[in-house]
């Protein structure tokens, strides 16, 4: 600013040439934005953008112990893993854990969210509880869950015995290890989901419901055209996160199972540690890591595209 | 149908001192009335008491003569409007109006009928289709008394319904509803900080300050004889005059903050007699002088041009006030200008209670100078 002001004392007013000026504070200001985002920048092209590219380089590649590019093979990678019945056991998988862990999140969170904020005495007790998972470390809350699913030891199974039941193989039954595992991941998903819709549920403005009870709208028709619809956009993002995380899911599997038994909680996230960092195949490993990350590209993408066509932003 | 008695109405949030005290109040049946007062006043809070949203603490709510303490909003057969229209986002204008009617499960031909109509006279046939967020302040307003209207409940309360819209258009909207009151005859509990609004819309006024009751009465009466200094200073605008004031018998003359000196015929007015006695008087009435009445002359210290009229601001001993002369006067800051204070124009407060102790008597001949 005082450059300019300087320039126009300088200059008569006939010469000033204004197109000139204005792009030189254009620039001026394009660099100072870069200049905050600097900081963002360096970080992500370090851990992420340099990262991307170097293991959609490395798919092409069969790789060393030490993961130095040996042979360049193509597509050969993407063609192994696609007829391998490993892998196609391990997406199957992938698959199944999300579709069982999302909705249950959802809906109970959901469902404690709504009955968290109502207005009675010591609420906020019970708030910090039901968030309280948010606070508890993966591996932390697997060790927890590894003594709860113990085979004879284990409070869940002394209780299926209490009651007469025979005790069931959590972790080492292939039909119930990845259920187990389900389990683990909606209980520890749950702190954090209840957190951020509760926090939707607040921002409805009260003056919706008071409205609704002067014209004599019950609680379920409230809950179905107020509550759901005004916290669309919450909603909606929880789902993308909760999906997203349950792809990338791996520290409790890595802890309970070990993707056992027989491969039947060998989730994506884990088939690629394993890959590249006990069978050391990099290239391979890189080329699921891919494949993973355009499944959830894709998903999300979708899901924008069809979901968010019902939310309702203010 | 549509009368409220308010009997020693009470509102304390966790037992302290009382938000509201002992509001005794009846509402008649198709009147329009305006609760007014500063914000923090209480009047809120009132009217939310009279809907069911918020619990009385102590008193009791009639409304067309049965208790209605105990009863939820939907069962005491009213209508609402917020003051940020509570419209929902999602829905429709037309969802939007038939919410309250689909949840109280009533026939789909009759809500149809009643739409209709309702929409007609808002003038919203066209915008049945849009969202909210594609409507105008004004017409989201309408989409509001439109779901009011719709209800066919005898009883309507509005909470500062005009605030959020710009002066022009409100002083529009102050019209239509108005005249949608009278048309439906319905009884109507207006709440406003705005004293313009209530005076302009109310059959009758409320003004409340601090949980209390100030004075209740037409518009003309509360601004012609305010009960006390709280009610002179909220109604009108500008705001009246005022001045501590102190009568010296012995020079027969009242000296108003030590720097307005009045004489005063003995034998005419007989001036209150209290130790403490504060005037006011209204703008209007600090008449321009003439060569024959100027009592005194005065240094403007700001003049503001409304067209019409001239506001002159002039300091009185501590206080500034403001004269509004009728028409356009052509005055400059620091000027001196003569100006005919009478003595009858005064109103008499006293300064321990506030309480009035004799009003001006001028209201009636101001008609007649204007007339």
């Amino acid at each position: 600013m005082s450059m300019n002001s300087t320039a126009i004392q300088q200059t008569p007013k006939s010469q000033i040439n204004f197109e000139q000026v204005k792009k030189k504070q254009r620039m001026k200001n394009f660099s100072k934005g870069m200049l905050f985002l600097l900081p963002s920048i360096i970080l992500f092209s370090v851990f992420l953008f340099y990262p991307l590219a170097r293991t959609i380089y490395l798919s092409f590649f069969l790789t060393d112990a030490a993961g130095a590019t040996t042979v360049f093979v193509g597509w050969e990678n993407y063609v192994t893993m696609f007829t391998s019945p490993i892998f196609l056991q391990s997406m199957k998988s992938t698959f199944l854990f999300v579709l069982y862990t999302v909705p249950i999140t959802i809906i109970i969170s959901l469902f404690l969210a709504v009955i968290a904020n109502e207005k009675l005495k010591g609420i906020g007790f019970f708030r910090t509880i039901y968030s309280s998972t948010m606070g508890i470390s993966v591996a932390a809350a697997s060790v927890f869950w590894l003594y709860l699913f113990h085979p004879s030891m284990g409070p869940l199974n002394l209780l299926l015995n209490a009651i007469g039941a025979e005790g069931i193989g959590w972790l080492t039954d292939t039909s119930w290890a990845l259920f187990a595992i389900a389990i683990t991941t909606i209980w520890m998903n749950i702190g954090f989901t209840f957190l951020i819709l509760l926090g939707g549920l607040q921002s409805i403005d009260s003056s919706l419901y008071e409205s609704a009870d002067i014209d004599g709208a019950g609680y379920f028709y409230k809950l179905r055209r107020i509550t759901i619809p005004m916290l669309s956009p919450t909603l909606f993002f929880v789902v993308t996160v909760t999906i997203i995380n349950a792809f990338q899911t791996f520290g409790q599997i890595d802890i309970l199972t070990q993707g056992g038994p027989v491969n039947s909680t060998n989730l994506v996230v884990y088939s690629i540690y394993r890959e590249a960092f006990v069978n050391y195949k990099f290239g391979s490993a890189s080329a699921q890591a891919v494949l993973l990350f355009i499944i959830i590209l894709l998903m999300t993408f979708l899901q924008f595209k069809f979901g968010e066509r019902k939310v309702h932003y203010q | 149908m549509g009368q409220i008695d308010l009997v020693d109405i009470s509102k304390s949030y966790d037992k302290q001192k009382n938000v509201l005290d002992e509001i005794n109040l009846s509402i008649e049946e198709g009147e329009f009335f305006v609760l007014v007062g500063p914000s923090g006043s209480g009047k809120s809070t009132l009217l939310r008491m009279i809907a069911g949203l918020e619990d009385i603490t102590s008193g009791t709510l009639k409304i067309s003569n049965e208790v209605v303490n105990h009863l939820p909003p939907k069962d005491r057969n009213l209508s609402m409007v917020f003051q940020n229209y509570a419209l929902y986002p999602h829905l429709s204008v037309e969802q939007n109006i038939l919410f309250g009617l689909n949840a109280k499960k009533v026939d789909k031909e009759e809500q149809q009928k009643r739409l209709i109509e309702t929409a007609e006279m808002m003038g919203l046939s066209e915008l049945l289709k849009r969202k909210p967020k594609e409507l105008s302040g004004g017409q989201r307003q309408r989409v509001a008394l439109a779901r009011s209207v719709v209800s066919e409940a005898p009883l309507c309360l509005m909470d500062e319904p005009l605030s959020n819209l710009d002066a022009k258009l409100r002083g529009q909207m102050r019209m239509e509803i108005r005249r949608l009151q009278k048309r439906l005859g319905m009884t109507m509990v207006y709440v406003t900080h705005d004293q313009v609004e209530a005076m302009t819309m109310g059959d009758r006024i409320m003004v409340l300050n601090d949980g209390k009751i100030q004075q209740v009465g037409k518009p003309i009466t509360l601004y012609n004889e305010p009960a006390n200094l709280f009610v002179a200073s909220f109604i009108g605008s500008p705001k009246m005059n005022m001045g501590k004031a102190v009568f010296h018998a012995d020079r027969n003359q009242l000296v108003i903050d030590d720097a307005l000196h009045l004489e005063i015929d003995p034998v005419i007015n007989n001036v209150p007699r209290y130790p403490n006695v504060t005037i006011g008087i209204r703008a209007e009435h600090l008449y321009p002088g003439t060569a024959e009445n100027t009592t005194h002359v005065v240094e403007v210290i700001n003049v503001e041009q409304l067209g019409n009229e001239t506001l002159l601001a002039f300091e009185v001993g501590a206080e500034v006030w403001t004269a509004k002369w009728p028409g356009q006067w052509d005055v400059q800051v620091g000027e001196k200008v003569p100006v005919h204070i009478a003595i009858e124009n005064l109103c008499f407060f006293d300064s321990d209670t506030g309480l009035l102790i004799k009003p001006a008597r001028a209201g009636k001949q101001q008609e007649v100078v204007t007339a």
